[in-house]
């Protein structure tokens, strides 16, 4: 599979980077040479093959559901790059 | 005196507790080592008067009599490791002013062992590289040369900071972080020893995440007993990560020295690729009969999935890293570039906070978990790194103790050499090296030989889920007989 220029395009919208229209033919080539590469996979046979979910055989953990952390606004705010009244602030979302 | 950042780390904690010298002094002498040698990049940031106050309370500790197993001994930290008030980066210039209001567990375990935080290292951007090229600060230089070159070499990556630190006497050892070879390619491009225990051993927690199901913390050092050392402290279960396993941690440093008589080492056969450099090869033997002469046995065996490592972890590591990189959106931490409404000030923060490498890499894996496209790559992969895990299940069910393989198909290479328009060309830089962590298995680097221009070479052993001992033991028989790595001339002060 490769991928064409309205494809970049589409992706790097999806991945939320703004691409300028050079940049999109040079990750073009760059994203079908890592494409082809990984191509290689489709020789393998996979019938009947469970995909890997946990490296190493664990069960997952349960904790008690209380709050074992927080009330510090502060410092949960502290590398904010706009911060208001104790929140994070953002651009006007909500027409 | 002579020079105290020569010692290893057991001298300098025995010099330390007989009173031969304080920490304060051993500390200075460290940050006095850092001051000259700019040239190498390998700081991204030094934290002399931190470093001054933890060895002040280190030797109040040592006139108590209350020293801790590393008390008093300096360390640089990779840069992706959270430190409580210390800005910490990742090599990326959308953390470029972060100061994390929390340690990372594997710091604090050090810190509360009594070590001396130097500063931080440099990485190659998210820990995405394999020579620390893609530093937001730059790269870092190697502190070994080509016989008659001065040609500046990459240190390797992502943990080249912190491999460069080490083999320049810049700290007394460094913690790393592996997700594809990131502790054990540059381990062996500077001659030093480095090791990746079996994913679970030690906490992720406060490491910045690239790709969580294959990041693993694991120590550089200058000795399979130092990094043994270091590794004992930085080992242990935390709550915090729900993948952190709650086993106990052995004492490393006792398997050092111990006897490998009747290990049985599997050389599989397809580590052989095409191209493999004859020096390579040599070495691999070499290293089979260091370790047939100390009473291994020699075992030839196969793992049919290994071509097939490389190209799945670039779709799982991948698409993690997609994941994990989302929450940088210029809204809770690191820069924003504003715009006119909020999905542009994403775009814009992300396109510039990013590097080109981080781009790319989030941009593959944005794609091959879009829809239509997840069952293709992802799912495949997941599945062939079962098949992966499986090949080293069998060897190991076969009476196999330990794998011995390269750690990289080359020695280390020039600045800018394989950074050119295929990316292809340094991911294959990690060729032996993520089978490991795709398969969550422990691996160490020791140097082992050098190449014909006098470069340092290192072989890898790979253990059993957590067979760390075994890979100390094996580890310290091919120090022994290939001998220690040093730098002689330090061109760089």
């Amino acid at each position: 599979m490769s991928v064409d220029q309205a494809t970049v395009r589409r992706v790097a919208h999806l991945a939320r980077i703004a691409v300028t229209e050079d940049e999109v033919a040079h990750l073009q080539g760059e994203l079908n040479a890592i494409l082809a590469f990984v191509e290689q996979l489709g020789e393998v046979d996979t019938d009947g093959v469970e995909p890997m979910t946990s490296v190493i055989p664990m069960t997952l953990p349960l904790r008690a559901d209380v709050v074992s952390d927080g009330f510090y606004p502060e410092r949960v705010l502290a590398n904010a790059p706009a911060a208001e009244d104790g929140f994070f602030a953002v651009p006007k979302v909500v027409e | 005196m002579t020079d105290l950042t020569r010692l290893s780390l057991t001298a300098a904690r025995e010099g330390l507790a007989e009173g031969h010298f304080t920490a304060t002094e051993l500390t200075q002498a460290y940050l006095g080592a850092i001051e000259t040698a700019g040239a190498l990049n390998a700081y991204v940031l030094a934290t002399p008067e931190k470093a001054l106050a933890m060895a002040k309370a280190s030797d109040a500790r040592y006139a108590k009599g209350e020293a801790g197993p590393l008390d008093g001994l300096p360390l640089g930290v990779k840069d992706n490791y959270a430190v409580e008030g210390v800005r910490t980066t990742a090599g990326s210039n959308i953390l470029k002013n972060f100061v994390p209001p929390y340690e990372s567990t594997v710091t604090s375990r050090l810190w509360g062992d009594g070590a001396v935080l130097l500063g931080k290292l440099n990485q190659d951007e998210f820990a995405m590289g394999s020579s620390t090229e893609s530093s937001a600060f730059g790269p870092t230089v190697n502190p070994w040369r080509r016989a008659g070159s001065t040609q500046p070499l990459v240190p390797g990556g992502s943990s080249g900071g912190s491999a460069a630190a080490v083999a320049a006497h810049l700290c007394a050892g460094a913690a790393g972080t592996d997700t594809g070879g990131s502790i054990r390619q540059p381990a062996a491009f500077t001659g030093t020893v480095g090791i990746k225990p079996t994913y679970g051993r030690c906490s992720r927690w406060g490491i910045v995440a690239y790709a969580s199901s294959l990041d693993q913390a694991g120590p550089i050092a200058r000795s399979v007993n130092d990094a043994a050392l270091l590794l004992r402290s930085m080992a242990g279960h935390d709550p915090k990560d729900s993948t952190s396993v709650d086993r106990a941690v052995p004492d490393y440093e006792a398997a050092v020295g111990a006897s490998v008589k009747g290990k049985r080492i599997g050389i599989p056969r397809e580590y052989r690729v095409d191209g493999m450099s004859p020096e390579i090869v040599a070495l691999w033997d070499k290293g089979a009969d260091m370790l047939r002469s100390a009473g291994a046995e020699i075992v030839d065996i196969s793992l049919p999935h290994t071509k097939y490592a490389l190209p799945s972890y670039y779709i799982v590591a991948l698409a993690e890293a997609s994941s994990n990189l989302a929450r940088y959106d210029g809204v809770r931490y690191g820069e924003r570039v504003p715009g006119r409404d909020i999905v542009e000030m994403y775009e814009k923060t992300r396109a510039s906070g990013f590097g080109a490498e981080v781009r790319r890499r989030i941009m593959i894996g944005t794609y091959v978990l879009s829809a239509g496209y997840y069952d293709a790559y992802y799912l495949k992969a997941q599945k062939v790194r079962t098949l992966i895990k499986r090949d080293f299940e069998t060897v190991f069910a076969d009476g196999i103790d330990a794998v011995l393989a390269p750690a990289t198909p080359s020695p280390a290479f020039g600045i800018g050499e394989k950074s050119g328009a295929d990316p292809v060309a340094m991911y294959l830089e990690d060729v032996f090296t993520v089978t490991l962590n795709m398969a969550g298995l422990p691996g160490i680097a020791v140097p082992a030989g050098r190449s014909a221009e006098g470069l340092p070479l290192g072989l890898q052993l790979i253990g059993r889920p957590f067979g760390e001992e075994a890979l100390f033991s094996l580890g310290q028989v091919i120090e022994e007989a290939a001998g220690r790595f040093e730098v002689s001339d330090r061109w760089w002060e």
